[in-house]
């Protein structure tokens, strides 16, 4: 009987299993932020355990709120930057350096086939792109991480998502993630691998990938996965090739190594659902839950106060230039405020390259430094009571950009018709 | 071991968020007691006022894909500093689950049938619930209501988190 991806990932990092039940696997990174790290530290120190299992396997982040806007925020940081400092982890990224977590740990090269990775952070799940187990987490399964190197999981059971046909011009793997979401139910990945399978997985590259297991929490999977192949060795050759690590000599001789984890061809699965994407058109969500979708279409001309372009979903050059091509020689709507924000230093020194933050600004735009703080409504972007954003994020419930505000989750292409409009509307038609 | 059982909160609604549990504005703190007075506070539930209904319980009682969303460790934390250490559901999200075992804490899932009666004769009523953790059984009481009992389950490795009293403790003992 064969296995899927998961389960070969599971079978190659099992280090107990205790009463037969759970899978302690052994880690191959752990991700740590400022908001969900420093009382994992102080429980370490407080009990007299500060070590770390390995400061190369740690990589850590200040993303959610900086520059630091207060006292507290502050203290987060600084506690996460004195450990970093006392552990000798390298891979620490600080203000003027650092990026949204899960764009800039994948562009650093960090994200492997196979590997197991945890972050005390639902998105996680975003690095299972790269044909790897990411699971988000909370602080005590990533205080172990840090300690021990190894995380608890129960067995994995697999859903699969065939993705079939072609997507239609203007349709992104937002609208697609958003259509999954829809018909599986906000739980129905709950205690589930989401592996996308099929012709518009594989035509989609990393990015896209990443958006779309991006959102594998939002129907409560454990991780999204897709299956390592050429467009991944392109992505990782720069770190695994003769100018990275070595590891491979070839292309050829890294994608017959990494299709080892392929999913075998008569691998079981708890269940697969088909969606013909193309029959799918640009969507955004309505109301306080990610299942909650209806098109671009449908809801047309619905009154927005913010757009939001950015996020661990969508905040990636490809995002920024989808955005711009609409956004070229047109204005901001009098009616709408609209913020920008490039996911991590390299996304905004490429897009300043390429000219497209200079249309941001032509456009009305506000663009901010990489930081998640507006989708989780901490920083840089909180909607006033009452208010609604058409926002490229992955969470639409209520408050979550703002106590009493509302979110209306859409692709980067969308966001930017609508900033133009002023109203939702389909980037077709304001091109 | 924490102790399980007490006064129970009835929230009769699916997919209560972790923002809703606790709102992400506090995740700035670093300590979990800062977060007791923000427990739910953005829970829009007809009738429910958590200034009010909040103190002396112990135990939530509730619907389906409870804890959905965020990681944050805060939502137990916030439930947990507040003195409810039991929350008793149709079902949890994953990660929301998992935090409650490596607290120590216990999250059972409850038979619809058997959620459905409870929200049909305690609700409005004093509740409270006795759990029995070596029968796998509650036990729940209220003026004027017929006692009702609930069998549940609690796994080997879940049971040894709740013992040793989180995951910390377990992983610190065994790898």
């Amino acid at each position: 009987m064969g296995k899927t991806i998961a389960q070969k990932i599971f079978d190659a990092h099992l280090v107990d299993k205790p009463f037969g039940e759970a899978w302690v696997l052994k880690l191959d990174a752990v991700f740590c932020h400022e908001i969900t790290t420093p009382i994992a530290i102080n429980d370490l120190v407080a009990k007299g355990m500060d070590s770390v299992f390995d400061a190369k396997k740690i990589k850590a982040v200040i993303d959610h709120v900086t520059p630091a806007k207060d006292s507290k925020t502050a203290m987060q940081g600084k506690i996460l930057r004195d450990w970093a400092r006392r552990h000798a982890i390298k891979d620490f990224f600080d203000i003027g350096r650092n990026g949204i977590c899960h764009a800039i740990f994948p562009e650093k090269g960090y994200d492997r086939p196979g590997y197991t990775i945890i972050m005390g952070d639902s998105h996680t799940c975003t690095h299972g792109a790269f044909g790897a187990f990411a699971a988000g987490v909370g602080t005590t399964d990533l205080e172990v991480g840090i300690l021990k190197g190894v995380c608890a999981f129960k067995e994995p059971k697999t859903l699969r998502i065939d993705l079939n046909g072609k997507l239609k011009a203007g349709v992104t793997a937002k609208d697609v993630i958003l259509t999954v979401i829809a018909k599986i139910g906000v739980a129905g990945g709950t205690d589930k691998v989401m592996e996308f399978r099929g012709p518009v997985a594989e035509a989609m590259n990393m990015e896209e990938r990443m958006t779309l297991c991006n959102m594998a929490v939002e129907a409560g999977g454990t991780s999204g996965v897709c299956m390592p192949d050429a467009v991944t060795v392109d992505y990782l050759w720069p770190f695994v090739g003769p100018a990275g690590d070595k590891s491979y000599a070839t292309k050829e001789a890294a994608l017959a190594d990494y299709k080892k984890w392929w999913s075998d061809d008569d691998a079981v699965y708890e269940s697969t659902v088909a969606i013909d994407c193309s029959a799918i058109e640009p969507v955004a969500t309505i109301g306080y839950k990610p299942d909650q979708v209806k098109t671009i279409r449908e809801l047309t001309g619905t009154k927005v106060d913010q757009i939001y372009i950015g996020s661990c979903t969508n905040g990636r050059i490809g995002d920024l230039r989808a955005a711009a091509a609409i956004l070229k020689g047109k204005k901001v709507s009098d009616t709408v405020r609209a913020i920008v924000s490039p996911a991590t230093p390299a996304v905004y020194d490429q897009a300043l390259k390429e000219g497209l933050i200079q249309i941001f600004m032509d456009a009305g735009f506000c663009v901010t430094n990489p930081t998640c703080g507006a989708c989780l409504g901490i920083s840089n972007g909180v909607l006033a009571e009452g208010e609604v954003c058409a926002s490229t994020t992955n969470r639409n419930f209520f408050g979550r950009m703002g106590k009493g505000g509302m979110v209306h989750l859409m692709s980067p292409a969308s966001a930017a018709a609508t900033a133009i409009a002023g109203v939702i509307t389909n980037a077709e038609v304001s091109k | 071991m924490k102790s399980f059982g007490g006064k129970v909160l009835f929230l009769d609604r699916n997919d209560i968020n972790t923002d809703e549990i606790i709102p992400a504005k506090y995740l700035t703190e670093n300590t979990k007691e800062a977060l007791k007075p923000n427990l739910l506070e953005d829970l829009k539930l007809p009738g429910f006022d958590p200034k009010k209904d909040l103190p002396g319980k112990s135990v939530v009682v509730t619907r389906a894909n409870f804890g959905c969303g965020s990681s944050r460790e805060h939502a137990p934390w916030a439930l947990e500093v507040n003195g409810i250490n039991l929350v008793l559901a149709e079902s949890f999200a994953r990660i929301y689950r998992q935090n409650m075992y490596n607290c120590g804490m216990i999250a059972v899932e409850l038979g619809v049938a058997d959620l459905n009666a409870l929200f049909t004769d305690f609700p409005g009523k004093a509740t409270t619930v006795a759990m029995d953790i070596s029968k796998r059984e509650l036990t729940f009481t209220a003026p004027g209501v017929a006692a009702k009992k609930a069998s549940f389950k609690l796994s080997e490795f879940e049971s040894a988190l709740v013992e040793a009293g989180g995951w910390v403790e377990y992983a610190a003992k065994n790898y």
